[in-house]
């Protein structure tokens, strides 16, 4: 087993070099850089200026040097200084880090216990009214896109019932580590993890209910039943318990992936959060903020992925590893 | 001259291990086997799932690469002929595979699934190969309106029977027929059966008749080689194998037939379990040291066991 | 007499198909004893394997209508609760299923497994279900099984599955099994050994055991009595012995003579003319066989055939087995009185 998470973690080595290299030339691929970026608005900037800055910041340099400069830094920790902050990207993600780590849980907790009841009730009575209704929920929030839905959620609960705060991550005016300051964070946490979750729940309640189509045409749930098993407890213990075990193992994978996934809802909801900055800082081309913050998400996909290969390997006997 | 010739034939697979996954064993498929095929007759390939008949099969039309040995096909060995030249042989060797479900493609007709191979092989006019098709599918007994029905509106001895026009369409010379009955209800069973007898004397075929079905392989062969873990046990005219067995693998296997005379059902039951007492006691005799089976040793003419 | 320890009476199990139900086990009445192996034999689609299924009740409830009565333990089975059914399925009733490589659950222990009907209809305590667990591994012929009992399905042999399948039958000492084509998945030496372990099986424990299957050969080995079926209706009922003497029915002899391993020669098998109708185009009117058997005249067929004792104990459906022949007899017959002429 120890072998097998060693081999695993080794295989992400190639991966993640071959995910910087691609990013990097995506960003150098881009036009224009944070200089043009940093100086749109300033019509008295001169060529020699420019090309001065662009010598400092090492701008001129062949792709492979500043590749390598920045792989061996980003390893570090050190991604560089952003451009338009005036302070270092690492310092930056680490004050928005937090908030979208905190809206990510929780949007993957919702998801997990709107889907899962939904799943179960949609695939045990398969054609009932219930079913039905899950069904046609499935299909609106699948062809519902993220940013038209919270857009929607900001309208009904904050401008016009005005039940929740519609904008940032807190309440600026208190102070905190007090007890308000908590119920402040909770407040302006609720509209954006109900517009994703609601939206987000698709995947996976189209995969449980499948699932459990799937599993009650088994000839071992036959021989359950054949067993006198009750009908609540060959769910229980046959059904649910093999469909929901891939659901388990997806954890790691999907709370990772929500990382970089919530970018329309931050920014909509204007929640100081990664997602946030990663748009702000494209509009501003912010070279070296955009390429850390694709590069931390593509890592936590694919550490999520091996999570889940793990936990997967963990649950399941048959690809259990001696 | 023998039709086809198969000498110390090996398939191998490697089993990768360790951390680098670098090969550390092989799984031996096949282990060295050597049998002749007459023409015209019908040689049968006899044992358990996981002994090798299947994959030995298959490497005579190419489609599993043998690791060493030869199969000498009119003389040629078929291992060593390049891309090319096997496209000849493969018009003289077909097989008929045990799905009939799953081995037509459904969404071609009666019609494209026969004439593929002519396709491939012959340059026919439209007309020439509609012929041909019609001839073919007469022949099988089926009739000439349904070359433009397709796969699933047959039942399973009809499209069973296509396999076997397909198969017919390029006249091969040897048949490699996998468990061609074994999806089939027996009175389907004994219509492919009957059929396929039918054919080899017409069309002058040799079989290569892989199966588990004892029964099947008693009625169908001349000759019967009994295979298990990879090797060859025991090599015998089907009169040899059935009423003299010499391995006690070959004896357990024919033990194994159910008894069709119900009075007789302990008897058989008593006789199994000798022979489960004299593969316990008798093990050295007809395994060496590594639980392999030794090489076949000529008893008769015709007959060959693996013992020491 | 032996006592009788099932009664099916005229069982009707239809399914709907596109709005219309359709009887696939059609009218069948059989009674199965104390101690005795019953098999049921016929092709795909001749209502075997539904028929076992509803003894059971294990048919989808939607799209299925059973009629009729299947009288076990003083009670009729189809008119039972799901409740009450439950209380009688895995304790005095157990099945064996034909795929051993899908009959049980892939993510759950052996040893679990076979304890799992001991849960609800065995008051034991854990350490008494695995002391019994194990003991029935080792009656099933397992011997090493301390380790079994620990393990996983896919880490068996397909034989060792079957006998792990037959343990969870057996968990709960049954007076009937109901076998499903339980060789017909493995194996031939595989399949010998479960046949003998059966038969040892009901030797010791003398339960009733209903054999679903398409094998004659394993008929012969396992059976005490037999019925053959075809396209929902049993066709006929004899003891093992006169069934393989002296077969009556048109079907049965026709199936006798298309196995290869009843023949000793190379002579040509029998092949049955035609194929078996599906539910929807099955001529439910007059003897079903009919139409296969298109050289006996219309007249020697009853119009409504019914079960007949042509022998002590032996049944057959419509008189048309008086006047059958083979064809291919005939031929040969023809051509003697022509010679002699």
């Amino acid at each position: 087993m120890l072998k097998f998470i060693l081999r695993r973690t080794l295989l992400m080595i190639p991966q993640l070099i071959l995910l910087s290299l691609v990013i990097f030339m995506l960003a150098k691929a881009m036009p224009g850089d944070a200089i043009t970026g940093a100086f749109m608005g300033n019509p008295d900037a001169t060529p020699e200026q420019i090309e001065k800055i662009r010598e400092k910041f090492g701008l001129n340099d062949p792709w492979y040097v500043q590749y390598g400069r920045w792989l061996g830094k980003a390893v570090q920790g050190d991604f560089g200084m952003s451009y338009t902050h005036q302070q270092p990207v690492t310092t930056l993600i680490a004050g928005r880090v937090e908030n979208t780590v905190l809206l990510s849980l929780f949007t993957a907790i919702m998801i997990y216990l709107i889907a899962i009841p939904l799943g179960i009730i949609a695939g045990r009575w398969t054609d009932s009214w219930a079913d039905k209704l899950i069904v046609t929920y499935n299909y609106v929030a699948f062809a519902t896109p993220t940013f038209v839905f919270a857009l929607l959620m900001l309208f009904v609960f904050a401008f016009v019932l005005g039940w929740f705060p519609y904008t940032g991550s807190v309440d600026i005016k208190i102070e905190s580590g007090t007890w308000a300051y908590m119920v402040s964070r909770a407040e302006h946490l609720v509209l954006p993890v109900m517009s994703g979750a609601i939206i987000g729940t698709v995947g996976t309640i189209q995969y449980l209910r499948n699932d459990i189509i799937d599993q009650k045409t088994k000839e071992y749930i036959k021989t359950a039943r054949a067993k006198g098993v009750p009908e609540g407890r060959v769910y229980s213990r046959h059904i649910l318990r093999n469909s929901l075990l891939p659901i388990a193992a997806f954890l790691g994978y999907e709370i990772t992936g929500l990382i970089g996934g919530s970018v329309f809802i931050e920014t909509i909801f204007s929640y100081q959060g990664l997602g946030q900055l990663f748009i702000q800082s494209i509009n501003l081309r912010d070279f070296t903020v955009v390429t850390a913050l694709v590069l931390i998400s593509g890592t936590a996909v694919v550490v999520g992925t091996m999570l889940s290969d793990i936990i997967l390997s963990l649950v399941d006997p048959r690809i259990r590893i001696e | 001259m023998s039709l086809l010739t198969v000498n110390d034939l090996k398939i191998h697979y490697p089993i990768r291990g360790g951390f680098f996954r670098k090969v550390v064993d092989h799984v031996r498929a096949v282990d060295g086997i050597s049998f002749e095929l007459q023409p015209g007759e019908t040689y049968g390939l006899v044992g358990e799932s996981g002994c090798g008949k299947t994959t030995s099969g298959r490497a005579l039309i190419g489609l599993n690469k043998a690791t060493s040995g030869e199969m000498l096909f009119e003389g040629k060995d078929l291992a060593k002929l390049s891309r090319s030249e096997r496209r000849n042989y493969t018009k003289d060797i077909q097989m008929i595979f045990q799905d009939p479900y799953s081995s037509l493609n459904g969404r071609k007709n009666v019609l494209n699934i026969i004439a593929e191979p002519l396709r491939n092989f012959e340059r026919l006019s439209a007309k020439e190969e509609l012929l041909r098709v019609q001839e073919l599918v007469a022949r099988v007994g089926l009739s000439p309106e349904s070359i433009y029905k397709y796969p699933h509106q047959f039942s399973g001895g009809q499209r069973q029977r296509i396999g076997i026009a397909r198969a017919l369409a390029l006249n091969p010379k040897l048949i490699i027929a996998d468990e061609p009955v074994s999806a089939l209800d027996v009175s389907v069973q004994a219509q492919v059966l009957n059929f396929m007898q039918e054919i080899q004397e017409e069309f002058n075929l040799t079989y290569l008749f892989i199966s588990h079905d004892l029964g099947i392989i008693q009625h169908m062969c001349d000759r019967i080689g009994i295979m298990y873990r990879g090797r060859f046990v025991e090599e015998g005219t089907a009169d040899e194998i059935y009423n003299n067995p010499q391995h006690v693998y070959t004896k357990r296997l024919i033990a194994a037939i159910p008894e069709m005379n119900p009075e007789k059902r302990f008897e058989k039951m008593h006789l199994r379990q000798a022979i489960n007492q004299e593969y316990q006691t008798e093990y050295n005799s007809y395994f060496d040291k590594d639980g392999r089976m030794f090489d076949l040793k000529r008893i008769s003419d015709t007959h060959s066991v693996a013992m020491q | 007499m032996k006592n009788p320890v099932l009664e099916i009476k005229d069982l009707r199990t239809s399914f709907n198909i596109k709005g219309d139900y359709y009887a696939a086990v059609d009218g069948v009445s059989i009674t199965v004893h104390e101690n005795e192996v019953v098999a049921i034999v016929g092709e795909s689609g001749c209502g075997k394997s539904a028929l076992a299924l509803s003894v059971m009740g294990l048919h989808e409830q939607k799209n299925t209508k059973l009629d009729g009565q299947v009288n076990f333990g003083g009670q009729n089975l189809l008119t039972l609760t799901r409740s009450r059914l439950d209380k009688v399925r895995g304790k005095d009733i157990g099945m064996i299923f034909q795929d051993p490589m899908t009959a049980l659950n892939p993510l759950a222990t052996i040893g679990r497994q076979i304890e799992e009907p001991m849960d609800y209809h065995m008051k034991l305590s854990a350490s008494e279900k695995k002391k019994r667990t194990l003991e029935l591994l080792r009656r099933v012929g397992i011997k090493n099984e301390q380790r079994v009992y620990e393990q996983y399905p896919h880490e068996l042999s397909g034989g060792m599955r079957q006998r792990v399948v037959i343990a969870i039958a057996l968990a709960c000492d049954p007076v009937l099994l109901l076998a499903d084509e339980p060789t017909t998945a493995l194996d031939v030496t595989i399949q010998a050994q479960i046949m003998d372990l059966m038969k040892e099986l009901q030797n010791q424990m003398k339960t009733g055991i209903i054999l679903i299957t398409h094998d004659l050969g394993v008929v012969a080995e396992m059976a005490d009595r037999v019925v053959v079926m075809y396209a929902g209706e049993v066709v006929e009922i004899a003891d093992v012995k006169e069934l393989f003497e002296n077969p009556l029915h048109p079907y049965t002899r026709s199936l006798l003579n298309s196995i290869p391993s009843n023949m000793e020669s190379k002579e040509k098998l029998h092949v049955i003319d035609g194929i078996v109708p599906s539910l929807q185009n099955l001529d439910r009117n007059g003897c079903r066989f009919a139409p296969r058997i298109a050289w006996i005249p219309q007249e020697d067929h009853e119009e409504t055939p019914e079960m007949h004792e042509a022998a002590p104990n032996h049944f057959v459906r419509c008189s048309c087995y008086k006047t059958f022949y083979f064809p291919e007899d005939r031929v040969g017959e023809r051509e003697y009185v022509a010679t002699n002429s």
